[in-house]
């Protein structure tokens, strides 16, 4: 049987590696399009101080490019290494976006960015836009199809379970690629990116206002991050909503944990501003509740119910005892008994096979189920409810402080007189970290909560591993943080190393702090 | 469209595309990095070596990466028992391909020597030891797995990491790290000059020559006494993939049978003995671009020889040889299948011409003269 240790250490090993990846992920998303808008300007009007700009941001960008792509390649193989039964039993759908992403998208940025830091001096003003454009395009392509593999783990549509190869076939790709909940996510998360290029280019910006240095340039870079920046956090704040009304439609546990609901409340149910979720007893020891508010995000409509958890344990008990059936039906059948009554009782219990399998965590055989595991089992799909809360609200909270920051930024650079208001540029300034921590709580949101499955209501994340050794697993993760954390410090001390230095790094004659060529040179 | 036995074959033959796409286009990156330590004396010309592919290796190693995800389409048990299985080399593959990005990226950010020392033996790991390790596990493909699948077809693995390190598969290792280190010594004669290119055609004789010497031996070494598998059972390619639904054997010999029953595929070892001396003999003469065809039809030999070896087997057993994995029996549906492969038939095209255009933009030498004016931009 698989160990529930290999199991949280797989889970760890996944997740310590995706936050990573999404460290870099979200700067790099917004700074493309950043950089495509500074050289579209440079091209319009020919000034080279937007030229500049483009290659002095180009060049953070890139800092932070490399650790993108580093990390991303962990992800790309860690389905494999870590995640064989989870490969094997959904690969038939999953594995195609990923293929398809790195013909469509990573081939496309990772070209293009090799002539944005290198064709300035070969290719005209206009074919170098045409390049940076095209790299822009290939990033947000890549999470068009990550994001549409990671929206099928949500809601698994277009596929079904086929007992002779033993894995989920598809059978309808455009609903896979129509998937709402990809959509959803996919505007949701590259606006999240959106607001994180903008908060860095303010911030950064900002400083050097502070500081009275390269006025002009950081001027124009404040200016346009902030308008990027309010069209991104509307955008944001606008498609989350619509991500939470595709949870609400298709993941109906992680919604009740996010909320903190246990009990199912007459129509239209009211949003839990602050609670104090207490697990054992399945209640609030307190809530400042705000009626209505959340009929309206999680429905879309003042007359229908939201179920509560212990609403959604009754009924996923229920699916469990189905399950059973389904499971001791595909036993047989895997043994070769394929008489018409065990094939009548799988298709009839067929849809309730996934949470059979949660029973597996439990017991080998499945003939050995007792009424306690049934009633654990069915506990078990909801995941914790405290974690899910208060993530949900901080990524809110700093939502819509972000919002605030970028009207006023967007305001005053309007008035022009954003300069003269150092409480803003320190607030801009301080603000820097807040879109990273908001995203990566907003995975830790979509990603815990979609526990304990790993394919919403057909894989529980307790068959997916691999079996491997626990040694294996906790040599594998040392190594994972070692390197993880020497390559961050790395890229810090550069980050900060040429955002402190500033244009002057170009060695263009233009600005402050020049540096001089290498002297050996 | 196609029936299903067709696509299960076209795409043993994509899968070989982008391998070999992948050895001939991020390979002779690999090669430049680990020639890079030797070519390069004075940092100036680490960077001419560098910069060669400063503006490429991302876009190449995109071969890579998607010839993962090809597998994870096509092939997802393959994907998941092999790289399962293989745990510690893909991590190790993994480890290495880490100081790649940053090397390039961040080495001649700092002007500090040991700083970039430092990075320069970064790439040089990030050169050689993933061809090194590809080849080792090609190697064991070639002598079987131990492996076995439960009746839910979860994959167990049971062999260690130290037993991959036999002497039949390091010699593998040989073969595809001196196939990847010519391909990148006839690449940087093409794209420098002066010192730098003197020692990159000399290096590309020396590896030339081991290519054939290594790539030698293991077949004779495969010839005489590594045992093949062998499918028993009758094969039906058009049935619903069920990889415990057949009976394999183990035999001497059985690796050379496609040889004999295809005689056209002979023309792929051939290939070798052939492109590869073509190679270093157009390097000397200083056709250099010719003589990077030859070197990249020398790798579709290599790997096709390996290829047309095994079909249909992709990963056999030596444990329970039932259990293998072929061409047949580890693929994804109908389906999916003729899904991937419009997408690579309308991709693949585009991706090679803007390639070709990526290139064409940076054509021409990289000279030390070009380091020095680009001081700040250039690697
Ligand atoms: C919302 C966006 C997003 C998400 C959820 C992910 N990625 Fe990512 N990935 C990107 C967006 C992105 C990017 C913006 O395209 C990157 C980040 C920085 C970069 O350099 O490109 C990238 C880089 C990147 C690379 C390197 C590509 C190259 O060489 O150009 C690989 C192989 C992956 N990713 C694979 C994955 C996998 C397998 C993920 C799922 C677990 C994943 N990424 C999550
Ligand atoms: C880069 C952005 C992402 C972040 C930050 C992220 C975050 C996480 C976290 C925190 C977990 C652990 C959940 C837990 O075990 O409690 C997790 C698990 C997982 N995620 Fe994601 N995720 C990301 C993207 C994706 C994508 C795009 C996919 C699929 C395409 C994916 C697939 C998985 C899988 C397979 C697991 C392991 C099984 C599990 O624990 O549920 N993730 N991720
Ligand atoms: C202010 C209002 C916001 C609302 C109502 C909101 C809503 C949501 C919801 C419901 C999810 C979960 C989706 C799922 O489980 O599938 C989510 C996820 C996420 N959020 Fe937010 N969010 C907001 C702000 C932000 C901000 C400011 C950021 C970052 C700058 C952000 C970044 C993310 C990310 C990266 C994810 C994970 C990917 C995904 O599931 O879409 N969110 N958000």
């Amino acid at each position: 049987m698989i160990s529930e240790q290999l199991v949280d250490l797989s889970r760890l090993q996944f997740a310590a590696t995706a936050l990573y990846h999404f460290l870099f992920v979200p700067l790099t998303l917004g700074m493309t399009w950043i950089l495509v808008i500074m050289e579209s300007v440079y091209v319009m009007t020919g000034k080279t101080i937007y030229k500049d700009m483009t290659r002095f941001w180009g060049k953070l960008f890139g800092i932070n490019f490399a650790l993108g792509v580093t990390t991303g390649i962990t992800m790309e193989f860690q389905f494999g290494t870590n995640w064989a039964y989870y490969s094997h039993y959904v690969g038939d759908i999953f594995g195609a976006p990923l293929a398809i992403e790195g013909l469509m998208a990573f081939f496309l940025e990772s070209t293009f960015i090799g002539l944005f830091f290198f064709g300035w001096d070969r290719l005209s003003r206009q074919q170098h836009l045409l390049v940076t454009t095209l790299m822009a395009i290939g990033t947000n392509l890549s999470a068009l199809w990550i994001l549409i593999a990671n929206g099928w783990m949500q809601n698994p549509v277009g596929a079904e379970f086929s007992y002779i190869t033993m894995r989920m076939e598809m059978v309808d790709f455009a609903a896979v690629l129509f998937n709402p909940d990809a959509q959803a996510k996919f505007v949701h998360t590259v606006s999240a990116g959106y607001v994180t290029g903008s908060m860095f280019v303010l911030a950064i910006s900002s400083w050097y206002l502070l500081k009275k240095r390269n006025v002009e340039f950081a001027r124009r870079s404040f200016s346009i991050a902030a308008a990027f920046g309010l069209a991104s956090i509307l955008s944001t704040i606008v498609l989350g909503d619509e991500s939470g009304y595709t949870v609400g439609e298709a993941q109906k546990t992680k919604l009740a944990a996010m909320e903190a609901m246990w009990e199912t409340e007459h129509a239209p149910a009211g949003f839990n501003l602050i609670a104090f979720p207490n697990e054992k007893e399945m209640r609030n020891t307190y809530a400042l509740e705000i009626p209505y508010v959340m009929g309206l995000i999680g429905t879309r409509s003042l007359d229908k119910e939201i179920p509560g958890i212990k609403e959604i344990i009754a009924n996923n008990r229920a699916r469990v005892v189905s399950g059973i059936k389904a499971v001791t039906a595909l036993d047989a059948l895997r043994k070769n008994d394929t008489s018409p009554e065990v094939k009548k009782t799988f298709e009839a219990h067929k849809a309730d096979l996934g949470f059979g399998l949660l029973l597996r965590k439990y017991v080998v055989s499945i003939s050995d189920v007792t009424p306690e595991m049934i009633d654990q089992a069915a506990r078990d799909t909801i995941p914790k409810v405290a974690p899910m809360f208060w993530s949900f609200r901080i990524m809110v909270g700093l939502g819509f402080a972000m919002l605030a920051l970028f009207v006023l930024a967007a305001w005053y650079s309007v008035k022009g007189n954003f300069a003269e208001k150092p409480w803003l540029l320190r607030w801009a300034l301080w603000f820097l970290p807040a879109p990273w921590i908001a995203a990566e709580l907003g995975w830790f949101v979509a990603e815990y909560g979609r526990q304990p499955w790993t394919i919403y209501g057909v894989l529980p994340t307790h068959l997916s591993v691999s079996t491997l050794s626990i040694e294996s697993l906790y040599g594998s993760l040392a190594g994972f943080i070692g390197f993880y954390t020497l390559l961050l410090v790395v890229e810090m001390y550069l980050m900060v190393r040429f955002a402190r230095q500033g244009p002057g790094s170009l060695g263009t004659g233009r600005y402050d702090n020049e540096v001089a060529h290498s002297p050996h040179a | 469209m196609f029936d299903y036995a067709t696509l299960k074959v076209i795409w043993w033959l994509l899968v070989g595309v982008l391998l070999i796409g992948f050895a001939i286009m991020d390979g002779h990156d690999m090669g430049v990095g680990t020639l890079l330590p030797f070519v390069g004396k004075t940092d100036n010309e680490r960077r001419v070596v560098i910069n060669t592919v400063g503006p490429h290796w991302d876009g190449n190693q995109v071969w890579f990466i998607t010839g993962g995800g090809a597998i994870f389409a096509a092939w997802p048990l393959v994907y998941a028992t092999a790289f399962s299985g293989f745990y510690w080399a893909m991590l190790a593959v993994l480890w290495a391909l880490f100081f790649r990005p940053v090397g390039f990226d961040y080495r001649s950010k700092i002007d500090n020597p040991v700083w970039r020392k430092t990075w320069d033996w970064g790439l040089f790991v990030g050169g050689a030891i993933p061809p090194l390790i590809f080849g080792v596990a090609f190697g064991n493909l070639l002598q079987g797995v131990p492996f076995h699948f439960d009746n839910n077809l979860a994959s167990y693995y049971t062999g260690s990491f130290w037993a991959l390190l036999n002497p039949f598969a390091l010699l593998c290792g040989l073969v595809s790290t001196t196939m990847i280190t010519f391909h990148g010594a006839v690449y940087l004669a093409h794209r420098t000059e002066g010192a730098i290119g003197a020692r990159s055609r000399n290096a590309s004789y020396i590896f030339g020559t081991l290519l054939i010497v290594t790539f030698s031996l293991a077949g004779i070494w495969l010839w005489q006494s590594i045992p093949g598998y062998v499918i028993e059972t009758a094969v039906s390619p058009n049935a619903l993939p069920n990889p415990l639904g057949k009976s394999v054997i183990r035999e001497t010999g059985a690796w050379l049978q496609n040889y004999q029953r295809y005689p056209l595929t002979t023309l792929l070892p051939l290939l070798v003995y052939v492109m590869a001396p073509t190679a270093m003999l157009l390097v000397s003469r200083g056709k250099t671009l010719l003589g990077f065809i030859a070197s990249s039809i020398t790798i579709i030999g290599v790997i096709g020889t390996a290829g047309v070896s095994m079909f249909p087997f992709i990963m056999p057993s030596s444990t329970d040889f039932g259990s293998s994995l072929t061409v047949w029996d580890s693929v994804s549906s109908h389906l999916t299948l003729g899904i991937m492969l419009v997408a690579t038939l309308i991709f693949m095209p585009i991706i090679i011409i803007y390639t070709s255009w990526a290139y064409k933009v940076m054509a021409g030498k990289v000279t030390l003269a070009y380091i020095r004016e680009n001081d700040h931009s250039a690697y």
